[in-house]
């Protein structure tokens, strides 16, 4: 759809405004809108809320062969994605220049800035090194799309922990999380973007610009900056021309509002690390408030979920069996319980890329694998780990023709991994895994 | 009755109808069916087609029943095509009164009649191009003003605000509007001053305003002198003596939608002492 033109006399109202220092929700020049952050049930997913402003990020890795010229460092991969249903005005393909513009920008603050330490994500020197992949996605645009988005990146990465992996002489060992605790990434600081909008010819300045202020303003400085003072990236985009002692100003405010930034993002991974050590409800269900559509509502009744999978098999069983239509949606209808507070039933609809020829090799490879450990994604479905005790076969990391994998050789004393999992996520999509146990099961039928 | 009530239980599951008059006032979700009265009698105890024996059984009062938003006519019962709760009005004199369902939505779809408030985007020949928040830009003809002939047309520029309704709204013709009535006569439409403020809310919250008798409307009032013109499309455009003023109008409209009556009360009078 097109975007919503903007009308005359609300861009009139919006610079009149500005000139007398009001803003259309209230807040001061300098204010910040209210930030919020959520975190999911796994590790690395969260969800920051600036104002109405939503951006999900969430983190994960793999063990992949390093770059040919940094042998010793591990690999980044940042991606923002500008949903649909963040604004009519995103379409599939029709707002890349803005897409562009907030990758490079969030690519240059965060890996340039060398928050993270590449060195220790080398696992051994040449071959596997672990690939950290941030995926950002803008559920709802409200303006300032490039603040949320970095404050989203850098709440992920703190709050992730990668598998754990030991290497003894040349036997390298991965372990599960549920045979050892999984370990956070090492990241030197956290940068953290300010986005400054300029109003008449840089007369006038608006910390963390709304949807309507973006739509008026005349150009655009954004700072990235870490709580040391240290500044990570600036761009100012627009054309306008800044003063020296503007961009100091604006140096000096990002500086403050970067340190209240930090603080609001060290207690929030408090608060979620106290709340999983010590048992209690965590994951969306639990902090994302409902929305009230109605003014008026009823108590929310608590709800013990302890022995929720004995209850419904139960009622499973004596329920009379549902029309023709839905056996076929229901196929898997045992709910499995994540965390207190938060189950699932069923695995959403089958996964149509299992019939790849690679199915069959993993059919006959299960092995100790249970249903608990999944792949990662869909694309991650088409690389196979190598087997267990099987040293013959070569290790094929990937069918994926855009990355430049390395077929390693078999050597005299091959590697052994030890366990198949290779993401700390547990993934909640169609997977190839419970296909394959699905159509046995239909076969058994 | 009691056949009535059985049915209405035992029908969650499978999708058998349920009687209208049973759920006024509840959540329905599409796909359901819903039963009108006359019906209710044919269906008898259980659905399973054990008619009655009655006297006179041909002869049944037929009531015309009109079915708005949110319904559609399926056969002889009602189905249910949005969520939301089932309001049901009493007829003022004869037929069977409106059916329909209150539903919460951000997004416009023209209807025929309305009246919104849209911005011109573009100006060709003798067309203006306006959009309303819809699908598609709304056509308006420069003769569509009062008193606007071929010589003296109106003066709309690009990025105008025009406050008009519908003559043509359907799904498969691009939307017409007009702003004069059928008499001629402007009536409140046509182009809305150059100040103020216009916002977007949903379209829930503009019906509730636009209801008679609505509260806040005369709270508001009463707080500053104001201009305000309503759209059905979810746009409100608000002028009030000074920015500081507009801009508290714009707010607490926006945040009515959550509101109970004694917050917003509350709310006023801290307003009116300051």
């Amino acid at each position: 759809m097109k975007e919503t033109p903007l009308s005359n006399c609300e861009r009139r109202f919006l610079l009149r405004a500005i000139e007398e220092k009001k803003r259309l929700d209230g807040r001061q020049t300098y204010d910040y809108r209210n930030i919020k952050i959520t975190f999911g049930t796994d590790y690395g997913c969260c969800i920051v809320e600036l104002g109405k402003t939503r951006v999900l990020g969430q983190v994960s890795c793999e063990l992949v062969s390093p770059k040919l010229n940094r042998a010793t460092e591990g690999i980044l991969f940042f991606n923002l994605e500008l949903s649909q249903m963040a604004a009519p005005a995103f379409e599939p393909g029709r707002q890349s220049d803005l897409l562009v513009k907030l990758n490079r920008l969030l690519e240059r603050c965060l890996r340039n800035s060398k928050c993270i330490d590449t060195e220790s994500l080398c696992v051994v020197a040449g071959e596997k090194v672990w690939q950290i992949r941030v995926d950002l996605h803008l559920l709802n645009h409200d303006g300032n799309i490039i603040d949320a988005a970095s404050i989203a990146a850098i709440v992920a990465l703190c709050h992730f922990r990668r598998p754990d992996v030991s290497v003894q002489g040349d036997e390298v060992t991965l372990y599960t999380p549920e045979e050892r605790d999984p370990v956070p990434l090492s990241i030197h600081h956290m940068p953290i973007c300010v986005s400054f909008a300029f109003f008449q010819q840089g007369t006038y300045l608006l910390v963390d610009p709304n949807e309507r202020e973006e739509r008026v303003m005349d150009g655009l400085l954004v700072i990235a900056m870490n709580k040391h003072r240290e500044i990570c990236t600036i761009q100012s985009s627009g054309g306008i021309m800044l003063l020296k002692d503007q961009v100091l100003r604006c140096s000096k405010i990002a500086g403050v509002k970067v340190l209240e930034i930090t603080e609001l993002i060290q207690k929030a991974l408090e608060n979620d690390q106290k709340v999983r050590k010590e048992g209690g409800k965590f994951g969306f269900a639990e902090s994302i408030a409902s929305q009230r559509i109605t003014a008026f509502k009823m108590e929310k009744a608590p709800i013990d979920t302890s022995d929720v999978e004995e209850k419904a098999e139960e009622i499973i069983a004596e329920a009379e069996p549902p029309s023709e239509v839905f056996l076929n949606l229901l196929r898997v209808s045992k709910p499995v319980l994540w965390t207190p507070g938060t189950a699932q039933i069923g695995e959403g609809i089958e996964n149509s890329w299992g019939d790849l020829e690679d199915s069959e090799k993993e059919e006959d490879d299960e092995g100790g694998s249970d249903e608990a450990i999944i792949l990662d994604s869909i694309k991650m479905d088409t690389r196979e780990v190598s087997n267990i005790g099987s040293q013959d076969a070569p290790i094929v990391l990937s069918d994926s023709e855009e990355e430049e994998m390395i077929i390693l050789e078999p050597d005299k004393n091959p590697k052994k991994i030890r366990t198949q999992t290779i993401s700390a996520k547990q993934e909640k999509a169609p997977s190839k895994k419970p296909v394959k146990k699905r159509k046995k099961k239909r076969a058994a039928n | 009755m009691a056949g009535v009530v059985a049915v209405a239980a035992e029908s969650l599951a499978g999708g058998r109808a349920r009687a209208a008059r049973t759920v006024l006032d509840q959540v329905v979700l599409p796909g359901e069916e819903l039963l009108l009265p006359e019906q209710e009698d044919a269906e008898g105890p259980g659905g399973t087609g054990e008619r009655p024996l009655r006297l006179n059984a041909g002869v049944r009062a037929r009531v015309r029943v009109v079915c708005g938003p949110g319904l559609r006519r399926c056969g002889d019962r009602l189905l249910v095509t949005k969520c939301g709760r089932l309001r049901y009005k009493e007829p003022g004199g004869s037929g069977g009164g409106v059916y329909w369902v209150d539903s919460q939505q951000k997004r416009y779809v023209p209807v025929k009649g309305d009246h919104v408030i849209g911005i011109v985007t573009a100006k060709s020949g003798d067309i203006f191009k306006v959009d309303v928040g819809g699908s598609e830009p709304a056509s308006l003809s420069y003769l569509a003003f009062e008193g606007a002939t071929k010589r003296n047309r109106p003066n709309v520029q690009v990025g105008d605000l025009i406050y008009g309704q519908f003559v043509v709204a359907n799904k498969d013709m691009e939307p017409e509007m007009v702003c004069i009535d059928s008499c001629g006569r402007a009536n409140g439409m046509g182009v809305i001053g150059q100040d103020g403020l216009l916002f977007k809310v949903t379209l829930g919250l503009i019906r509730k305003l636009l209801a008679p008798d609505c509260e806040i409307l005369q709270e508001v009032g009463k707080l500053y002198p104001l201009e305000i013109v309503f759209g059905m499309n979810g746009r409100i455009w608000v002028k009030a003596k000074t920015i500081q003023q507009t801009l508290i109008l714009a707010n607490i409209l926006e945040a009515c939608e959550h509101m109970t009556a004694d917050q917003r009360k509350q709310i006023f009078s801290r307003l009116a002492e300051s």
